[in-house]
């Protein structure tokens, strides 16, 4: 189950840290590390069912 | 006249007159368009089953050039059941690692580790032209003991007139025209039907707007029997991707994906395709093996199927039917998986074990069979050449991480190897009354296995058949019963899981149709008539 209730701990701190990792990246390294983000984390979930209804959750 | 539209690698089938061609049109039961690897297959399956089969190729032996090289396990274990796999084993290259390079950087390397317990590898790489040889030799010897298979060379079907059960063909030969009626005609003429086009039959689907340039070399010295493959490959002008494997005869075969704006003259100029082979062999050791260029083509492909593959008494097998892109190599394999489908459904029909409609799954099957090999290489071609910016951004990100992470290369797709389909929840299949394992249920093609010295797929054969594991052997009094009263380990765990005993029915073309704990003859009965369509 895709849950869309808060889950992160630290919210401020979480936010922080993905804005970091950007840091320096010029427009293209940043879409870059987005796209490897999403696909680290995508594998982490691994769920297909779950992986679906983000997507569709994302595309709303 | 019969024209030569190309140079042939082998006289297989030489043209001699019959005196058919001086009488009335002669009525057959087949007919088959085309004697490429669908049609021969074809021909063979039925000829062994008793049925007549009567082949007409235009030419007299198997084209020279580069067409298919990868053929997978299921049409090793299909040409096996037909008496022609040994000698295209032997003869070819079986490979187990690969590299995958994105420009200058080795991503990664991987083992296939091939899974033991069958008599076939995954796949071989093997000349087309020695697939067909070998699929003739089998006919040959089939011929010798009595089978009813007939080749005519230079016969060239220039016309169609297709009735409500059966077809008349105009044939040209190099005496002249003449007639033949057929009950069933099968066009296995290849991506450019004639059959096709005279009938008028559209055939719509995806042109990739690519070129791929392949160069056939050979090479004595000591290479690797590896894949190469490169995403962005370094060497000047190689466009997108470039690949480089093993055949048989020191033979390897690189292809180049060059793009849609070709200058395609230039392209071929010795010079120009040796500076890139150059460049490419020497790109991991730094020097310049001496080769051959034994064959150079510039081809581009597309992924289509027609609508329908039945027509009335015509019926269109392997690429006059549907055609992918090469990744994945699913082309020949896909098309002798047509002709394993059809012969059997065209042997009951004629021999009235079954009636016509069955017939009609052909299409049902075959076209589901197609959309998964359209599907599989049309997302291989996404990855490869990454159609707008977000694509590429992911395929890029893939490339990144998967010289790092392991989690990521599996969705590196540089084609994926074709296996058959499953025929889930298909009319003809059924019950799955056994909880077992899941790569034998209804519909999938049966594994292979160890039964001590032998295979499971030897002992299934090419007629139906019962599989009766651990308990009694039931009798039948129609089908051969197979029983393996004590399962070896790989038995049990292919085909029964957690159960001591199980009961499989098995079509001629070794797919399964319907698994049970016990064996129940009124069970096996209702199977039995529902997958012959009665
Ligand atoms: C570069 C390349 C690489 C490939 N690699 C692979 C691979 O690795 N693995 C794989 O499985 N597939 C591969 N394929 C695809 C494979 O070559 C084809 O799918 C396969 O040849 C199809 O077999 P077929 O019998 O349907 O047709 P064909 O092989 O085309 O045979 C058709 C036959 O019909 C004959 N014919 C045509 N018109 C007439 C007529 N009017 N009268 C009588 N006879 C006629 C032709 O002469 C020919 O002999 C590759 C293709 C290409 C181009």
């Amino acid at each position: 189950m895709l849950t869309l209730d808060p889950n992160i701990p630290d919210p401020d701190g979480f936010y922080d840290d993905l804005l970091k990792a950007h840091e320096g990246l010029n427009e293209a390294e940043s879409m870059a590390l987005n796209a490897r983000l999403i696909l680290v984390l995508a594998n982490q979930i691994g769920d297909r069912d779950i992986l679906r209804a983000a997507l569709a959750a994302a595309r709303q | 006249m019969v024209a030569e539209r190309y140079k042939t690698a082998f006289t297989l089938y030489p043209y001699e007159k019959v005196s058919a061609q001086d009488a009335a049109p002669v009525r057959h039961p087949v007919v088959i368009v085309g004697g490429g690897p669908v049609g021969l297959a074809l021909a063979l399956d039925l000829g062994q089953k008793g049925t007549p089969a009567l082949v007409l190729d235009d030419h007299e032996g198997a084209g020279l050039g580069s067409k298919a090289i990868c053929f997978a396990k299921r049409t090793l274990d299909i040409a096996h059941r037909l008496g022609a796999g040994v000698p295209m084993v032997d003869k070819g290259v079986v490979w187990n690692v690969g590299r995958v390079f994105h420009g200058e950087r080795q991503l990664f390397e991987f083992d296939l580790l091939p899974e033991d317990g069958h008599r076939n590898p995954a796949f071989i790489n093997l000349q087309q032209p020695y697939f067909e040889q070998y699929l003739v030799q089998a006919i040959r010897a089939a011929q010798a003991e009595g089978a009813p298979i007939e080749i005519r060379g230079r016969n060239s079907a220039v016309g169609i007139d297709v009735h409500e059960d059966y077809a008349t063909l105009d044939v040209e030969t190099p005496d002249g025209p003449y007639q033949i009626e057929a009950d069933y005609l099968i066009a296995c003429d290849g991506a450019r039907s004639p059959i096709r086009t005279m009938m008028g039959l559209d055939f719509d689907g995806r042109v990739f707007e690519d070129n791929f340039l392949i160069a056939d070399v050979r090479m004595k010295a000591d290479f690797p029997t590896e894949r190469w493959f490169w995403f962005e490959p370094p060497f000047k002008d190689s466009g997108q991707s470039a690949l480089l494997h093993k055949q048989p005869d020191d033979v390897w075969r690189i292809d180049f994906q060059l793009g849609w704006d070709i200058d395609r003259d230039a392209e071929m100029q010795e010079d120009r395709i040796r500076r890139r082979v150059d460049a490419m062999l020497s790109s991991q050791t730094g020097t310049v093996p001496e080769y051959e260029l034994v064959w150079t083509s510039i081809y581009t492909f597309q992924c289509r199927r027609m609508k329908e593959f039945r027509h009335g008494p015509v019926f269109f097998a392997g690429d006059s039917a549907h055609q992918v892109s090469p990744f994945g190599a699913r082309g020949a394999n896909s098309g002798v998986q047509d002709a394993d489908n059809l012969a059997w459904k065209l042997d009951a029909v004629l021999k009235g074990r079954a009636p016509k409609s069955l017939l009609d799954s052909y299409h049902t099957e075959r076209a589901y069979g197609a959309d998964e090999n359209i599907l599989n290489s049309s997302r291989a071609t996404d990855f490869m050449t990454p159609k707008n910016t977000v694509s590429r951004l992911f395929r890029d990100a893939v490339l990144g991480l998967a010289k790092q992470h392991s989690f990521a290369r599996p969705l590196v797709n540089s084609g994926r190897l074709s296996v058959p389909c499953v025929y889930d929840g298909f009319p003809h299949f059924g019950p799955d009354a056994l909880d077992g394992p899941y790569a034998t249920r209804p519909g999938a093609a049966c594994p292979d296995a160890p039964l001590g010295s032998e295979y499971m797929l030897d002992r299934l054969g090419s007629d139906f058949s019962i599989l009766a594991l651990g308990g009694d052997a039931p009798h039948h009094d129609r089908i051969n019963v197979v029983h393996i009263r004590d399962p070896e380990p790989t038995v049990r765990r292919r085909f029964l899981g957690d159960h001591t005993r199980a009961i499989y029915l098995i079509r001629p073309d070794q797919h399964i149709v319907a698994r049970w704990p016990d064996f129940d003859a009124s069970a096996v009965e209702a199977a039995l008539l529902k997958t012959l369509g009665q």
